[in-house]
Formats: C-alpha cells, structure tokens, sequence
C-alpha cells in the first residue's frame, strides 16, 4: 500500500490524468443513461469536480480543494493557470480572427458594463450588509468582479483583512455560480454563436467560469468567451481601487 | 512533427503572457492584462500566415489539437481545486454579492447584444 501510495505521489500528473479521466467516463456514462444526454456530460464532470473540491476542502481545511490531499497533488498542477491558459490558447486554433475583430466594440461595451454591473450590485449588497466605509465597500464590490480584483483593489486601499477574505469568498461564488448558471441559461438569454460567446466572456468577466461555463455549453464557443474574458480582470484591477473608489469615497 | 505545432502555441503563449505582464505593469497594477487574450490573437496571426504558406503539416495540426482538446479535462481539474469549501461557507453575504450581479447580468445581457452585435450584412468573409 505504501508503494503504491509513494508511485502516485511521485507521479502526480500522470495520476490526475486517470483520476480525471474517470470522471469524465462516469459524468458520460450518467448523462447518457440518467439524462438522456439532455445535460451534456462535461457539465456533470465540472459539476462533479466542484463538489470534489468542496470534499478536499471539507477534509483539509485547506484552500485548494481536492488539491490538498497530497494524494491528488496533481488535479492542482493539471486545473492550474499555466496548463488552463495553454488549453484556452490552443482553442483559438477553431476561432476566426476575422469574426473578433469584428465584434471588437461588442467585446468592449461588455467589458465595461460588465465591470461597472458587477461592481456597484456589490456595492449595494455591501450597505445592504451594513458595511458604511469606502474601504470596504469598494473591495467587497471588487470582489463581486473576481477573485483577483477583490484582494488586489483591497490591498490598494488598505481594507481589513477580513474584508479581503470576503472578498476572495464572493470572487469565488461569482465562479462558481457563472460555471453553474452557464449551460442553464445559455439558451434563453441567446448566447448561441461567437459574438454572443464574446460579449458573454465580457460581461461576466471570470475566466475560470465562463470557461467552465462555455464548455458544459457549448465547446466551439470558448475561445470567444475567454478572448474577451482576459482582459476584465485587468481592467477591474485598474478601475476598483482608482475611479471607482474615488467615486465612493465621495459619499462615505 | 508534432512539436512544431506544440512550439508555435508555446510562442504565442509566451508572447501573449509577456505582453499582459507588460500591460500591466504600464498601467500600474499586479496584474496580467490580457496575456491570453494577445496570446490567442497572436497564436492566430501565426496559424494563418503558416496556412497560407503551406507550412501548417496535418503532423502539426494534431499537435496542436492535442491541447486543444485537453481544454476541458483541464477545467474540470481546476474545478476539483477551486476554494469550494471557503466559498460556501464565507457567509450570506458572500454568496449575495457573488450571485446576485450573475443573474442581472442574464436579464442585461440580450439587449447589450441585440444593440451592439454587428450587423450581418457586413459582408462576412
């Protein structure tokens, strides 16, 4: 048992491509005979990694999911940013430079309503919350645009750490809730072709989500959705902690 | 050869990556702007002009849809190592602030793209 144990620590990588493997056979398997392919089989993978990290969390208390329990060392490496930027990259090998540089002004309209949307919804929900000073308030409305923007704009402005931890938190439910909600609302709201998939990666901004989102929608979309997606973080980062905040340190 | 193609994205990517850092860092902040955005421009700029040169091989292809089609596998890892647990459990707040402005964004998003989505008879190539 501890040779097997000391095998698959050594070779992380390699195990997480069984591991991963696996579960997509069993997400496959699901939605075919449970589903009637009504739910495509990668968003029952996705969803089944989500509640995996949720158990590695559960059993850790650490922040990296499943990832923690050194036996899946390498589901880490594997959903990490180099190898989930390379795989995004390569998807552009099907996308039309043609058709993005025609929905330029789409990508960027989405870009900013998403930023500004995102933000003050997360303002409001901040006062909603009895938080009354700048600070916090601006980094729990960085937070509602991602994970990255929060602590950045938190560290900026000098928040509390306990405010930037909220803010990681809400970062991480936007995530989740936009690779959840995708593949759901997908139809109703249009989001069925390579503009669409752009002014989406925009507007929502998370590139973990509509990544995870796209793919359980539909996969020719995802390099739409992650071109615009790229550069919200980016520009959140730049607009929190300067405009937007000297925006509510006005009022509070 | 395979690796050709394997190469030919790892330059965009390093590019790309390069660029977002440089971007970020003209504009002040700790962040990549864009990286994977001018990495995919750029991996696009090379993959035409390697078409239109006949020097894109099938062998290169396959090399690079290797990655391509790892794409998912990859985002159901980084699922399995998202933060879950501290997600759900950071409070009403939390789960408020991260839900709430996704759902506006649904009711928001169809008429930003009914107005903004360019027309189709412009000619499509």
């Amino acid at each position: 048992m501890t040779i097997a144990h000391e095998i698959i620590e050594k070779n992380g990588l390699i195990f997480a491509f069984l591991v991963i493997g696996l579960i997509v056979l069993v997400a496959e398997i699901i939605s075919r005979k449970i589903f009637h392919s009504r739910i495509p089989g990668s968003a029952i993978a996705i969803l089944t990694g989500l509640i995996l990290g949720y158990m590695g969390g559960f059993l850790t208390g650490g922040e990296k999911g499943l990832a923690d329990i050194t036996l899946f060392k390498g589901i880490g490496f594997f959903g990490g940013a180099m190898f989930r930027d390379f795989t995004i990259v390569a998807t552009a090998m099907g996308a039309s430079f043609y058709l993005i540089k025609r929905s330029g002004v789409l990508g960027l309209v989405s870009l900013l309503a998403g930023i500004v949307l995102f933000f003050f919804i997360g303002v409001l929900i901040a006062l909603a919350w009895g938080f009354r000073d700048a600070a916090s308030i601006c980094t729990i409305g960085a937070g509602a645009c991602s994970y990255i923007v929060g602590p950045v704009t938190g560290a900026a402005i000098g928040a509390s750490s306990e405010v930037i931890a909220l803010s990681i938190g809400t970062g991480l439910v936007k995530t989740i809730a936009v690779t959840i909600f995708t593949p759901i609302a997908a139809k109703k709201i249009g989001l069925n072709g390579p503009e669409a998939a752009m002014a989406y990666g925009g507007l929502m901004g998370t590139s973990s989500g509509v990544a995870a989102g796209l793919a359980a929608t539909d996969p020719k979309l995802v390099p739409y959705g992650a071109v615009t997606a790229t550069f919200y973080t980016g520009l959140g980062c730049l607009l929190c902690p300067s405009a937007f905040y000297i925006l509510l340190s006005l009022f509070f | 050869m395979n690796i050709y193609g394997i190469a030919v994205l790892a330059i965009s990517y390093l590019l790309g990556q390069w660029m977002g850092e440089f971007l970020g860092s003209l504009i002040g902040i700790e962040a990549n702007v864009g990286g994977v955005g001018f990495a995919m421009m750029i991996f696009m700029l090379l993959k035409e002009w390697l078409v239109k040169n006949s020097l894109m091989s099938l062998e290169m292809e396959k090399g690079i849809d290797f990655w391509n089609k790892l794409y998912i596998p990859v985002v159901i890892a980084m699922a399995a190592s998202l933060n879950v647990k501290s997600a759900i459990s950071s409070g009403t707040l939390a789960i408020a602030a991260g839900t709430l402005p996704v759902l506006v964004s649904f009711i928001v998003f169809p008429s930003i793209l009914k107005t903004f989505k360019p027309k189709e008879d412009d000619h499509s190539a």
